[in-house]
């Protein structure tokens, strides 16, 4: 014995005393494990096992919970898997599930290992290797020890049978073609009387039949007679788990089947079976009215249970079946809205998701107030799951369930106003999406724009930024609903706007243009109409006189601000109040003005001229100079141009406006200046409209010639993982506004504000406000004004009663919603509105799903109609030779399942149903045609397969292992 | 909340892909956050499990005692129990049947407690590889294997009955010492 290795034996430590070790841990946790792990890294080089296995058992101890790597030792393991003491053998095991993963080297040193140890008389020793097979199988592994496994399927051994099936799933994942070997090995497992071997059976199938249930289609007999005759409550479960995916494909099944599974719901007493009726009956059975009744009945058991697991599940069945069957959750009214106040966020939020199933056309207002005043009260999580599902329902189908848009616009301000509000991404694209799509609300729009702007307070809140850029790119592209462009421009280059991240100061300086521009084109075209139209002047004249005092007023003593002026000032922008008084008083003269005025702006320009007079434009332009001025030494080159354009712009026209207003009669008409021809085409080109544009648009235009497209971008991802697509808002090239709005991320800096406390900000803002009074609206307008109702009014509602009551009256059905005007028009694309599905990353796993099906479907097929056998069996074997030929016989037979699938090829670039959910989710149209090509249940051969066929198959053992089956149909009939 | 908005941007880049299993691992945490036992039946490499564990005791050790077990994480869902100073959990898919996962999990304490004889926490610190012994009889590939305690308890005493012949020989190493320091 040599020193060393004594010394070791004596002095090693064991488990135990590293575990006690770590809990004293004198010398700190890191610290003591480093050592220990040293001490491992020699001990685990010993020759000696014992040394070697206890050194290996630390290792996996300080793996499994304080994960260290433990890769280094994947030799040892296999060395010591090779003892012939069962405790090193148990510890070389558990160390190798562990830790081994398909890349593990050495794993093709231990093939022969598994053998002898698969083959072994001690069934434990078998036991532990399967254990072991199950988690580290590799297809190499899998494909040579297959033969074991087989022989093990039929053990006496129940241990070893039952551990054997479990193996199989890794297996067949991994190996496809050992179906081939055991799969009809595995069916007989299905008939033994044995609960422990059946359940592990059965546990099988049901993974197998969860990926791809048509393959098993074939095995609904044996199922059946489970179903029926089985006791065991875990075997139960399985058995309706598969039901669930079968019955769809089925619909005789399904009929057959439904009976037998109310007959467990009515009788057992297990919950969990219960459960799993009542799941199974709500997503597969829906179409039969009493077993949902049932189902249902059981679920209102559970809701009013006061176990909060039952009620959870309870909800989330009623959620599984609200779309099919809404009256389920209108019943259950009470529990649910009572269980939005649930102490359990899961349950809120099962709670809120079953809510925002019941809304509806009449039901969607009162709702979503009720909603919006617990938000106010709930934790802001949960707040914003409450806002979040509120913005999606309302907008789903393109605002399906919105009939008063205006309501729905006020709201989403509100929503921007709730102190939490953490989504603003989603109201900016629907407060935008809702002003393209919808013209009669932009005034409403624009109102609420204006709301979110002049409020100096929100430009703090960095949540709030995506609101205020739609806010001011609706307020700019809309100006002409605009009840004060002048306050709306001073909004817009208040100085608190330099909190703004510069994509979205962009926005501002770019809505800044088009109000200038708006007010400009009215200043203009009012004067025109005073020169032309001289009955006019009559008219405009008093108008005119008065305004001038009040826009003196409002442009130096802002500050003070007295109430009359702001009276005054009230009055005379009311555009309804000047439109009336102004149709009164033309009166007869109207449609000459009518003429004389041009495009949509006519009506509200013909009162903006009421009150621009030359004072108050200069002081715009002064303002907009003093503002923007300092932005031409950004860095930020969005705003830089925009500043630059908006600056050279005012530069261009200044001197013509001077002029304009000193010597009015002198000059030249005014249409003819320089200056107004200019503000004439930017006007005309600010007021093409812009449109919703459909999300297929792109796909329209035609790939340039020599431009290599590839269709798969999945590389993309390793090359910028951390990229984020830009928001999905697109808008048709009007100007280079749109990009920005739509394209540019939200810089991630900005969310370090956050945290910012807002007294902080407002205390800031008093002290500018003192400087720099001229630039700030009067402070009656900052809070929010009397016809705007303030978000934390709300707060004054009470406890959870008080939400059941209003929402018991909002949910009161067949209350006919009395809406005073009807809902305007949306505009909707033909197609595209609807985003497409985003392209799931495939998982590995669906490929090895797809080549077990496609390796258990022939011998299924074989089994439920004898005319296939030769054609699988031939087409297996010949590889892909005579190819051309296969097609010929096959054809000349007249099955009514050659028909389904030459269906299925003429659907095969259609929605494609017939092959389970997982299908929809095809990205790509290629992808799916060689899943599709695959799933042909090998007939139809393309070159693909044949290249992936050759690489497979590298035994083939095909004789002899039909799996004798019924056949479906007799079964059903 | 805060948990919440550190995990999103922490573990973006987390991809992880189950196997199809019914259970896909099962943990044991301290309701110190003290990791005790980990079964993985998907492969995950060390640095992912470091993080499901870090992101899921965060979760579940932060809720209260009488709301539901069940917490939905990443699109699957890990449903919980605690027994004493123990929490219990096993991560399974959204479809399957969380009451079933549930009572394994009651299944495997019953177990423990026969075995250890009212098992507490120390039970399976010290006895760390029992634990996964007697786990590996329940559950083999993620599918519940055995649902008769008494099969295993027996299982396991015959393996526990291997082994202590083994160590009965081993003990003979004393004797080799002996021989060798004479």
């Amino acid at each position: 014995m040599a020193g060393s290795s004594l010394r070791d034996t004596l002095f090693q430590r064991t488990l135990e005393d590293l575990i006690k070790g770590l809990r004293m841990s004198f010398i700190g946790e890191t610290a003591f494990i480093s050592k220990a792990m040293d001490e491992i890294r020699r001990e685990i080089k010993s020759t000696d096992p014992y040394i070697k296995a206890v050194a290996l058992q630390k290792l996996s101890y300080l793996s499994s919970l304080h994960f260290y790597g433990m890769s280094f030792a994947a030799f040892h393991v296999v060395e010591l898997l090779s003892s012939t003491r069962f405790s090193h053998k148990r510890i070389a095991y558990h160390c190798a599930s562990h830790s081994f993963n398909d890349t593990t080297p050495v794993l093709v040193l231990i093939t022969n290992q598994l053998r002898k140890d698969l083959s072994s008389t001690n069934e434990y020793e078998v036991s532990l290797a399967l254990e072991c097979l199950s988690r580290i199988a590799t297809v190499d592994l899998a494909r040579d020890l297959t033969p074991e496994i087989y022989t093990l399927l039929s053990s006496s051994k129940v241990l070893v049978r039952k551990k054997a099936i479990g193996v199989i799933l890794r297996v067949f994942e991994k190996y496809p073609d050992a179906a081939r070997v055991c799969f009809k090995r595995l069916v007989e497992n299905l008939h033994v009387s044995d609960t422990q071997i059946l359940s592990a059976a059965v546990g099988v199938f049901c993974e197998l039949t969860s990926k791809d249930p048509r393959s098993y289609l074939p095995l609904a007999p044996e199922f059946y007679k489970i179903l029926v005759d089985c006791k065991n409550n875990w075997v139960l479960i399985k058995v309706l788990k598969i039901f669930a995916k079968l019955a769809p494909l089925e619909p005789r099944l399904a009929k057959r089947v439904v009976e037998p599974i109310c007959d467990h719901m009515r009788r057992t007493g297990a919950k969990s079976l219960v459960f799993e009726c009542v799941r199974t009956v709500v997503t597969s059975f829906g179409d039969y009215d009493s077993a949902v009744r049932l189902a249902i009945a059981k679920v209102r058991e559970f809701l009013v249970d006061d176990d909060p697991n039952l009620m959870y599940l309870a909800l989330q069945a009623l959620s599984v079946a609200a779309p099919k069957h809404l009256w389920a959750v209108l019943e259950n009214k009470e529990v649910v809205i009572k269980s939005l106040s649930d102490l359990d966020p899961n349950i809120k939020l099962e709670s809120l998701r079953l809510i925002m199933a019941m809304v509806s056309e009449g039901k969607v207002t009162e709702i979503s107030r009720v909603l919006l005043n617990y938000a106010l009260k709930s934790d802001p999580e949960f707040c914003n799951e409450i806002l979040g599902s509120i913005l999606s329902t309302c907008c789903r189908n393109v605002y399906e369930v919105i009939i008063d848009f205006d309501w729905y616009v006020m709201t989403l301000g509100e929503m921007s106003r709730i102190p939490h509000c953490r989504k603003g991404d989603e109201i900016e694209r629907q407060l935008i999406d809702i002003g393209m799509r919808v013209k009669d609300v932009r005034p409403e729009v624009v109102r609420v724009g204006r709301d979110l702007l002049i409020d100096p307070s929100l430009l703090g809140n960095p949540f709030l930024h995506r609101i205020l850029s739609a806010a001011a790119w609706v307020s700019g592209e809309y100006v002409e609903f605009s009840r004060n462009p002048l306050e709306l421009m001073e909004a817009l280059i208040q100085p608190r706007t330099n909190l703004l991240p510069s994509s979205i100061r962009a926005v501002y300086i770019q809505s800044a243009f088009k109000t200038l521009i708006f007010c400009l084109n009215s200043y203009f075209s009012q004067s025109e109409i005073i020169s032309s139209t001289s009955c006019l002047d009559s008219l405009v004249t008093p108008a005119s006189q008065f305004v001038p005092g009040r826009d003196f007023q409002e442009g130096s003593d802002l500050a003070t601000n007295n109430a009359s002026a702001q009276n005054e000032q009230e009055e005379g922008f009311n555009p309804r109040v000047l439109n009336r008084s102004s149709d009164d008083i033309s009166g007869d003269d109207g449609e000459e003005i009518g003429g004389a005025f041009c495009g949509q702006t006519s009506r509200l320009a013909s009162l903006e001229m009421n009150v621009l007079t030359d004072e108050s434009v200069t002081n715009v332009l002064n303002k907009i100079e003093l503002a923007i001025g300092p932005l031409l030494g950004s860095h930020d080159v969005e705003i830089l141009e925009r500043a630059r354009n908006l600056l050279s712009f005012i530069e261009l026209i200044r001197k013509d406006i001077a002029n304009f207003s000193s010597q009015m009669e002198e000059t030249l008409p005014r249409d003819e200046t320089e200056a107004f021809k200019i503000i004439k085409m930017m006007q005309d080109a600010f007021s093409d409209e812009l449109g919703p544009v459909s999300v297929t648009a792109q796909e329209r235009v035609p790939i340039p010639d020599g431009l290599a497209l590839k269709d798969n971008l999945e590389d993309l991802e390793t090359i910028l993982p951390d990229v984020q697509l830009p928001s999905s808002i697109s808008f048709s090239l009007g100007s280079a506004l749109q990009d920005e709005t739509a394209g540019v991320p939200f810089p991630t800096v900005q969310n370090k504000e956050d945290s910012e406390p807002s007294n902080e900000s407002t205390f800031l803002l008093a002290e500018h406000r003192k400087r720099h009074g001229l630039y700030y609206l009067p402070s009656e307008k900052n809070d929010v004004s009397n016809d705007y109702p303030p978000a934390n009014d709300l707060k004054s509602q009470g406890n959870a009663e008080d939400l059941v009551k209003l929402t018991e009256q909002a949910l009161v059905p067949k209350k006919k919603p009395n809406h005073a005007k009807p809902r305007p028009v949306v505009v909707k694309l033909d197609e595209g509105d609807v985003v497409p599905i985003a392209a799931k990353r495939q998982p590995k796993d669906d490929l090895l799903s797809d080549a077990v099906r496609e390796v258990l479907l022939p011998s299924d097929t074989k089994a439920s109609s004898s005319h296939n056998k030769p054609l699988d069996s031939s087409s297996i074997k010949n590889k892909g030779k005579e190819k051309v030929n296969v097609d010929t016989p096959e054809s000349k037979e007249d099955l009514s399942i050659d028909k389904q699938d030459n269906r299925n090829q003429s659907l095969r670039k259609s929605k494609h149903q017939s092959h389970g959910k997982d299908r929809k989710h095809r990205s790509s149209r290629n992808a799916g045609d060689e899943r599709e090509e695959r799933g042909q249940e090998g007939k139809k051969k393309s070159s693909h397969r044949h290249s992936k066929n050759k690489g497979r198959q590298r035994t083939d053992v095909p004789q002899s292992v039909i799996p004798q089956t019924q056949v479906i149909p007799d079964f059903l009939l | 909340m805060g948990l919440e908005s550190v995990v999103g941007d922490q573990y973006c880049d987390l991809i992880i892909e189950f196997c199809n299993l019914l259970i896909h691992f099962v943990l044991l945490i301290s309701r110190q956050g003290k990791v005790r036992l980990t079964k993985w039946y998907s492969p995950y490499s060390q640095k992912e499990r470091t993080k499901v564990i870090r992101e899921l005791s965060g979760v579940i050790l932060t809720r209260g005692p009488k709301l539901c077990n069940f917490v939905e994480w990443r699109g699957y869902k890990v449903v919980y129990k605690r027994y004493a100073s123990l929490y219990f959990c096993m991560c399974t898919d959204q479809d399957d049947n969380e009451l079933e996962v549930l009572e394994i999990i009651h299944h495997y304490v019953e177990i423990l407690d026969r075995y250890f004889g009212s098992v507490c926490e120390l039970d399976l610190i010290f006895n760390f590889h029992k634990a996964y012994y007697i786990l590996d009889e329940l559950l083999i590939a993620g599918e519940l294997q055995e649902s008769s305690k008494k099969t295993v308890a027996r299982l396991i005493a015959a393996q526990d009955a291997l082994v202590e012949t083994a160590k009965e020989q081993a003990s003979s190493i004393s004797n080799i010492i002996a021989q060798a320091t004479k």
